[in-house]
């Protein structure tokens, strides 16, 4: 999400391909090294509830994800 | 008369713009490097486009469905605001059943915490999510992608963004009135949705 114009595609690949993985990877970095914060939206299997799960390292995102969501990271307003 | 003609020049002015700016970029493209003034390279002049804002909250309305679930979507876009549950149980029986509290979640107005089962306003969380990429602040996220960013935080880490976020009462921000009235049309909307959950927070 990008203030000003909303959801900006970053990067897509296969991350079961080597050469997509490492530009997800690179991308991913950057995009918190920039401050934003990550997470991916997904159904808790105990309650059945949509949420979403904050990811702080690329190994954290659950392997099934279709994306990662990155957005400024929150303030006091 | 005068007015209908003001008003057909304005839009031809709106519809217009998408085009003068082309042109406007094909002239520049087309200018030789030694006739731009010093200046020009650092002044960035951009064109307002009317139709950018509103296709970002297009796109933005489209991710915000495509991550919360079917009731949260309706409550969206019937009421303008997504009711979120607290995580915390002020006891361990509380767990489960109703939650002790939740959150309405406003686009760019603060979240309200208030008691389900009461309807008790408890207070208002200011918080944004600021532009970091230098463009001085200037501009903010669509409606819909901030809710959407104030949903991931709440139900990811509800917590943080608690911290994070300036506390105030209920009616520093948002008049108390408009959210009792909230809460009222949330219970008529539930009703006639034929929602007999006791847990908000819906489930797939």
């Amino acid at each position: 999400m990008k203030p000003g114009h909303g959801e900006v595609l970053l990067a897509e690949g296969d991350p079961g391909v080597q050469e997509d993985e490492e530009r997800l990877v690179e991308e991913f970095r950057r995009q918190l090294d920039e401050g934003m914060w990550a997470a991916v939206p997904v159904t808790n299997p105990g309650s059945g509830r949509r949420e979403a799960q904050m990811v702080k390292r690329y190994t954290d995102i659950p392997p099934d994800s279709e994306r990662v969501i990155f957005f400024p990271r929150a303030s006091g307003g | 008369m005068l007015l209908a003609l003001l008003a057909l020049a304005l839009v031809a002015l709106v519809l217009a713009m998408p085009l003068v700016q082309r042109r406007l970029d094909e002239w520049r493209a087309r200018r030789p490097e030694r006739a731009r003034p010093a200046a020009d390279a650092t002044l960035d002049l951009e064109l307002y486009d009317p139709g950018r804002e509103r296709r970002a909250e297009q796109r933005a309305r489209e991710l915000l469905r495509s991550c919360v679930n079917e009731e949260e979507w309706g409550m969206y876009r019937d009421l303008g605001f997504i009711r979120v549950s607290g995580r915390h149980a002020r006891r361990d029986i509380d767990r489960g059943a109703r939650p002790a509290y939740a959150y309405l979640v406003y686009p760019h107005k603060p979240i309200v915490a208030y008691v389900p089962e009461s309807g008790q306003l408890l207070s208002e969380y200011c918080v944004e999510f600021p532009d970091l990429t230098g463009s001085g602040g200037r501009h903010r996220l669509p409606a819909s992608d901030d809710v959407l960013a104030k949903w991931m935080a709440l139900t990811s880490d509800e917590d943080r963004v608690i911290r994070r976020a300036n506390m105030h009462l209920v009616g520093r921000q948002l008049d108390p009135a408009r959210v009792r009235r909230d809460l009222w049309r949330l219970a008529e909307w539930e009703r006639r949705r034929g929602n007999r959950h006791q847990v908000p927070q819906s489930q797939r």
